[in-house]
C-alpha cells in the first residue's frame, strides 16, 4: 500500500518538484495541464486493467486497489479540468463554452470528465449499498466510454506525432478486448464488475 | 520567472558585437551597390509610394504576364514593392518594446521537428548539427541564379536587429530580438524575372544529423513559400542571429526565415535553397494537413485552427492568455498585401 500511495502521488510530486526547481519549461501551464491529463488517463487505464489481470493471471491484489485507481484518475482529471478552466482559459466562460461546443477534442474530454463525476460520487461503500450491486455495476460501466473518450481526446489533440496517444489507446483497446473475450465465463462465475472490495 | 534575458558572458558578447561591426564596415561597398538598386526600384514605382501597399501586380489572382514578357526569361523586372522600408507603419513595426522572451526560453522551447517532437528536443539534439561550410542555392525565375557561400551572402546587407513578436500556430508566443537582413536584399541580387510570382524555400536534408528526418512525421526536407510581394516586404527577415549572437542551431542556424505577421511554421529554418517560381510552391504543413494549415498562415484571431482557438495566445512567461492581434499586430504594415482576399478561405 505505501508503494501504491507513492505511485499514485508521483505525478503530483514530480510537478511540485519541477515547479520548485523551475523545471516546468517555458510554458508551465501547458506542461502541467498535459501532465495532469496524462496521469488521469494512465490511472483510468490502470483501473481498467484490474479485472483482466485477475481473470487472466489470477491476481487479486489489483482489485483491492481498483477503487483507489479510479479515484486517482478522477482526481487528476479534476485537476486537469481545473487548470484548463481556471488558468489556461482564465475562467473565461464564453471561451470555455466555445471550446467545449466547437472543438471535438475538447468536447470529448469534457464528456469523459462528465462521465467520471457520478462514478466518483458513488465510489463509497455506502453508495454501493444504497444503489444495490446491480445498479451500481451498471452505472460504473460508464468507465469504459469515459476511457475511450479520454484516449480519443488525447489522440485528437496532438499535432503530428500520434505515437504516445496510440500507445495508450492500444493498451486500452487490448484491455477492452480481453474483457470482451472473458465476459461470458466471468458472468458465469459471478465475478467481475461487482463492487470494489478495497 | 526571470523576465529579462540573462546577459551572455562579456567575453563572449563583446567580440561578437565587434565582429558584426567589422563586417558591416567591410561590406559597405557591396551594400552601396545593393542600396542603389533598391532605391532605383523604389523610384520606378513612385506611383505606389503614397499607398502603403501597392502590390496589386503580384496578387495571386492578378493578371498573368503577357506572353512576350514570359518569354523574356532572364530579364530582370523591378520586384513588387510593398510599403517602403521607411514607411511609418513599417518603421514602427521593426522593434517592439514589449519584454523580450528570456534567452533560455527562446533557445529551449522550439518547434523543429527535424530534431524531434518535444519542445526541448531541438536544444538537446542539435548540438552535432554543422552550420559551416554552408551554401545557399538561389535559382528559378531570375536573371542571376547562383550558388553562394553563406558568409558571402551575409555580406550582402548589414545585419539589422529586429524585435518581433513570434506567434506559434499552437497559440503561444514570444518576443525575440533577431539579427538578420531583409530578405528583399537577397532576392534583388538574383534579379527575379517577370515570371517570378512566388518564392520557395527549402531546408537542409541531413538525416544523419537530424534524427527527426529519420522518421516520416513530415515530408522531408521541410519546404515553405511566400508570395513574391510578401517575400519583398521590408518586415520579412532572413535571420542569422538572435540576441546579438549567431543563431543557435535549435533556432534554425545558420539561416532562417522570419515573417512576423505569419504563424511560426512559415519561418523555415536551415535554408539551403531559395527558388523563384511562377506557380505557388508546396509547403510542408499545408501538405501534411491542408485543412489545418494554410499556405498564407497569416496570424488571424478570427480564423480558428480546426482543433483549437486562435483568438488568444499565451506569451511565454505569462500565466494568462492575451488576445491575439490580426496579423500578429503588424496589420498596419502588411494588411494591404491581402486587399481583396478572403482570409477565411486563404487562411
Amino acid at each position: 500500500m505505501p508503494a501504491f500511495v507513492a505511485g499514485g502521488l508521483a505525478p503530483v510530486a514530480e510537478l511540485a518538484l519541477r515547479g520548485a526547481l523551475g523545471g516546468l519549461g517555458a510554458d508551465p501551464v501547458a506542461f502541467v495541464l498535459h501532465r495532469l491529463g496524462l496521469a488521469a488517463l494512465i490511472f483510468l487505464v490502470a483501473g481498467l486493467a484490474c479485472t483482466p489481470l485477475r481473470a487472466w493471471l489470477g491476481w487479486t491484489w489489483p482489485l483491492r486497489v481498483r477503487r483507489a485507481l479510479g479515484l486517482l484518475a478522477f482526481g487528476y482529471a479534476a485537476a486537469h479540468v481545473a487548470v484548463y478552466a481556471g488558468v489556461d482559459q482564465g475562467l473565461d466562460a464564453r471561451a470555455i463554452v466555445k471550446d467545449v461546443t466547437e472543438r471535438p477534442f475538447v468536447t470529448l474530454g469534457a464528456a469523459a470528465f462528465a462521465l467520471l463525476v457520478p462514478l466518483a460520487w458513488t465510489s463509497t461503500d455506502g453508495a454501493v449499498r444504497r444503489m444495490g450491486g446491480r445498479r451500481w455495476a451498471t452505472l460504473h460501466r460508464w468507465v469504459y466510454p469515459a476511457a475511450v473518450l479520454a484516449a480519443l481526446h488525447f489522440l485528437l489533440r496532438v499535432k503530428r506525432d500520434v505515437t504516445e496517444p496510440a500507445v495508450y489507446g492500444g493498451v486500452l483497446a487490448l484491455l477492452l478486448l480481453l474483457r470482451g473475450a472473458r465476459r461470458p465465463s466471468r458472468r458465469a462465475s459471478g465475478a467481475g464488475d461487482g463492487p470494489p472490495t478495497g | 520567472m526571470r523576465r529579462l534575458p540573462p546577459e551572455p558572458p562579456d567575453d563572449e558578447v563583446t567580440p561578437e558585437a565587434v565582429w558584426l561591426r567589422r563586417r558591416d564596415f567591410l561590406r559597405a561597398a557591396g551594400a552601396f551597390a545593393a542600396t542603389t538598386f533598391a532605391v532605383g526600384g523604389t523610384a520606378t514605382l513612385l506611383g505606389n509610394r503614397g499607398l502603403p501597399h501597392g502590390v496589386a501586380s503580384a496578387a495571386p489572382g492578378g493578371p498573368p504576364p503577357p506572353d512576350g514578357a514570359g518569354a523574356l526569361r532572364g530579364r530582370p523586372e523591378p520586384p513588387p514593392q510593398g510599403p517602403s522600408a521607411d514607411h511609418p507603419a513599417v518603421r514602427a513595426a521593426l522593434r517592439t518594446d514589449e519584454p523580450q522572451t528570456p534567452w533560455d526560453d527562446a533557445t529551449g522551447y522550439n518547434n523543429y521537428y527535424e530534431f524531434g517532437f518535444g519542445k526541448d528536443d531541438p536544444a538537446r539534439r542539435s548540438g552535432g548539427f554543422r552550420v559551416r561550410p554552408w551554401t545557399v542555392v538561389i535559382d528559378g525565375e531570375c536573371a542571376k541564379p547562383r550558388t553562394v557561400d553563406l558568409d558571402t551572402l551575409l555580406e550582402w546587407a548589414p545585419a539589422e536587429e529586429r524585435v518581433y513578436r513570434m506567434r506559434c500556430v499552437e497559440a503561444w508566443s514570444m518576443v525575440l530580438p533577431w539579427l538578420g537582413m531583409p530578405l528583399s536584399a537577397v532576392l534583388r541580387r538574383a534579379e527575379p524575372t517577370s515570371r517570378a510570382r512566388w518564392v520557395a524555400f527549402t531546408s537542409v536534408q541531413r538525416p544523419e544529423e537530424m534524427p527527426g528526418q529519420r522518421t516520416d512525421a513530415l515530408d522531408w526536407p521541410y519546404v515553405e513559400g511566400l508570395r513574391l510581394d510578401e517575400a519583398m516586404h521590408p518586415l520579412t527577415l532572413l535571420a542569422h542571429g538572435l540576441y546579438g549572437r549567431p543563431l543557435p542551431t535549435q533556432n534554425g542556424a545558420p539561416l532562417r526565415l522570419v515573417v512576423p505577421w505569419k504563424y511560426g511554421f512559415k519561418g523555415i529554418k536551415a535554408i539551403v535553397r531559395i527558388t523563384f517560381t511562377a506557380e505557388r510552391p508546396p509547403t510542408t504543413w499545408n501538405r501534411a494537413a491542408p485543412h489545418e494549415y494554410g499556405f498564407f498562415a497569416n496570424v488571424n484571431p478570427a480564423v480558428d485552427h480546426p482543433r483549437w482557438s486562435q483568438a488568444t495566445e499565451r506569451r511565454i512567461g505569462d500565466l494568462l492568455r492575451r488576445p491575439t492581434l490580426p496579423f500578429n499586430g503588424y496589420a498596419d504594415a502588411v494588411a494591404g498585401l491581402y486587399t481583396g482576399m478572403d482570409l477565411r478561405k486563404d487562411f
